[in-house]
């Protein structure tokens, strides 16, 4: 018991401050190796205009300390606590609270929080999302997300049935993104959860949007449909900004997990372009 | 190869109908912002007969709820919104006068049925360009609903901002057109 690490949550709380800032006017070099990918791979003229453009908005937003997009995002911040740590200085939530409502207003970040009826805005970007968990070790792992709105609300989630398989799933998942279109600011990035629950499934497909555009899916059978979901999303045409083009999706990440006999969960969420995410270990 | 055309508000029906999808458009002047809690406030202010916050013959409204103006900036990061939200409201503001809407996404049948109804058109702006569309934009100020904090009305002065006409007034819709070559 006296040999936990100890924590203090302000330290939390102010990690989680920088990293909205960072996150906010910083593209991640993921982000940034994918668009000069996709303006190398794409064949029309005004897709390869739009992804030039957002090349150089992400280098006017880094240079002014400007955000990439006005949208700042609801914080969806995401920890992997060590279980042999003991946090200490308060409650974690209202730490990872309070460090959002300092780095939104620090870095001058918009506040995209509002009542689901009165759309009165909280005037903080708070409360934001908070997914815990506790992992093996001593260490905490952070991640920011900032969630654009337009984005989100092209996200969907499907019961499919068994009888319907996995050519039921590639199907949503086209649909999803024939849907969506122009709506949010391609190219995409797809986060995809199959099985497990209704709620599971939705988490999951947040989850991996914080894996490293390019990286390589460890589970060959993901894998295999991420580059088949990936080929069948860019022939939609839909291209950068919606205007046509081949580079509609920049990434499709697949997570695969067992379900009920009576389910094949399916979740589909769409991340934007500027597809922000900042980590740290403490 | 696209046209270029630069245009100042107000605008009116020649200049509206001039307009083809891909034509890129520059402009110059005063536009007004207004996304989704301030539409539902212009369209119920219209129904309760008071004026509405800015003239709306021959306006410009562009879907944007910047982020706050750092120190010694005009605005903050000001890209569009995505427009199909504001559908609902806006065949109210075209019968009014409203000419151009600047956004990103698709609009509804309904809408662009008016659209061409009362010759406006439907521009976009790169969405999640923020950093960039901000350069455009040489004056801001909120006229109305100020508590709606990134929302409020806001009149904007911007020089040469960059557009691509989406929807002309002759039923055109490029987001329909622009895919066509390079769908598999």
């Amino acid at each position: 018991m006296s040999n936990l690490r100890t924590i203090d949550v302000a330290l939390i709380r102010d990690t989680v401050a920088d990293l909205c800032g960072q996150a906010d006017l910083l593209l991640p070099a993921d982000v940034r190796r994918a668009l000069e990918q996709g303006l190398a791979a794409e064949e029309s003229p005004v897709g390869k205009e739009i992804l030039t453009r957002l090349l150089e908005n992400a280098d006017i937003a880094a240079a002014e300390s400007m955000p990439i997009c006005q949208d700042c995002g609801l914080a969806v911040v995401f920890l992997d606590v060590g279980q042999d740590l003991h946090l200490i200085g308060g409650d974690l939530v209202t730490a990872v609270n309070e460090g959002v409502r300092r780095g939104y207003e620090r870095h001058y970040l918009r506040k995209s929080v509002c009542h689901p009826f009165t759309r009165a805005n909280t005037g903080d970007n708070t409360p934001a999302v908070v997914h815990a968990r506790i992992v093996p070790g001593d260490k905490v792992h952070l991640w920011v997300v900032p969630k654009g709105g337009g984005s989100e609300n092209m996200s969907k989630v499907f019961l499919v049935t068994p009888a319907q398989g996995l050519p039921g799933v590639k199907e949503r998942v086209l649909e999803t993104v024939e849907a969506a279109g122009p709506n949010p600011c391609p190219p995409i990035i797809l986060g995809v959860a199959i099985g497990s629950t209704f709620d599971d499934a939705c988490l999951r497909a947040k989850r991996t949007l914080l894996r490293e555009l390019g990286s390589v899916n460890p589970d060959p059978e993901a894998a295999a449909l991420e580059s088949e979901l990936l080929t069948m999303v860019n022939n939609t045409g839909i291209g950068p900004a919606g205007l046509g083009g081949r580079v509609t999706c920049l990434g499709v990440f697949v997570d695969i997990k067992p379900c009920h006999i009576a389910s094949l969960p399916l979740a589909v969420n769409v991340q934007c372009h500027a597809a922000r995410h900042k980590e740290a270990v403490l | 190869m696209s046209r270029t055309f630069r245009l100042t508000p107000p605008l009116n029906d020649a200049d509206t109908t001039a307009l083809k999808i891909g034509d890129r458009v520059l402009i110059t002047g005063t536009i007004y912002t207004g996304r989704d809690a301030a539409h539902k406030r212009i369209v119920e202010a219209l129904q309760n007969g008071q004026e509405p916050p800015f003239p709306l013959k021959g306006a410009v409204i562009y879907y944007v709820g910047s982020s706050p103006a750092p120190p010694g900036r005009v605005i903050g990061a000001a890209g569009p919104t995505t427009s199909y939200r504001m559908d609902s409201y806006t065949p109210t503001m075209l019968q009014l006068g409203l000419k151009a809407m600047i956004g990103k996404g698709k609009r509804g049948e309904e809408v662009k049925a008016a659209m061409a109804q009362h010759k406006a058109v439907y521009l976009g702006a790169i969405g999640g360009a923020g950093a960039l569309m901000a350069r455009a934009i040489v004056e801001a100020e909120v006229i109305a609903y100020p508590e709606l904090g990134p929302e409020a009305v806001r009149r904007l002065v911007v020089k040469d901002m960059p557009l691509v006409c989406v929807n002309d007034v002759h039923g055109g819709d490029l987001y329909l057109e622009g895919r066509r070559d390079y769908q598999r």
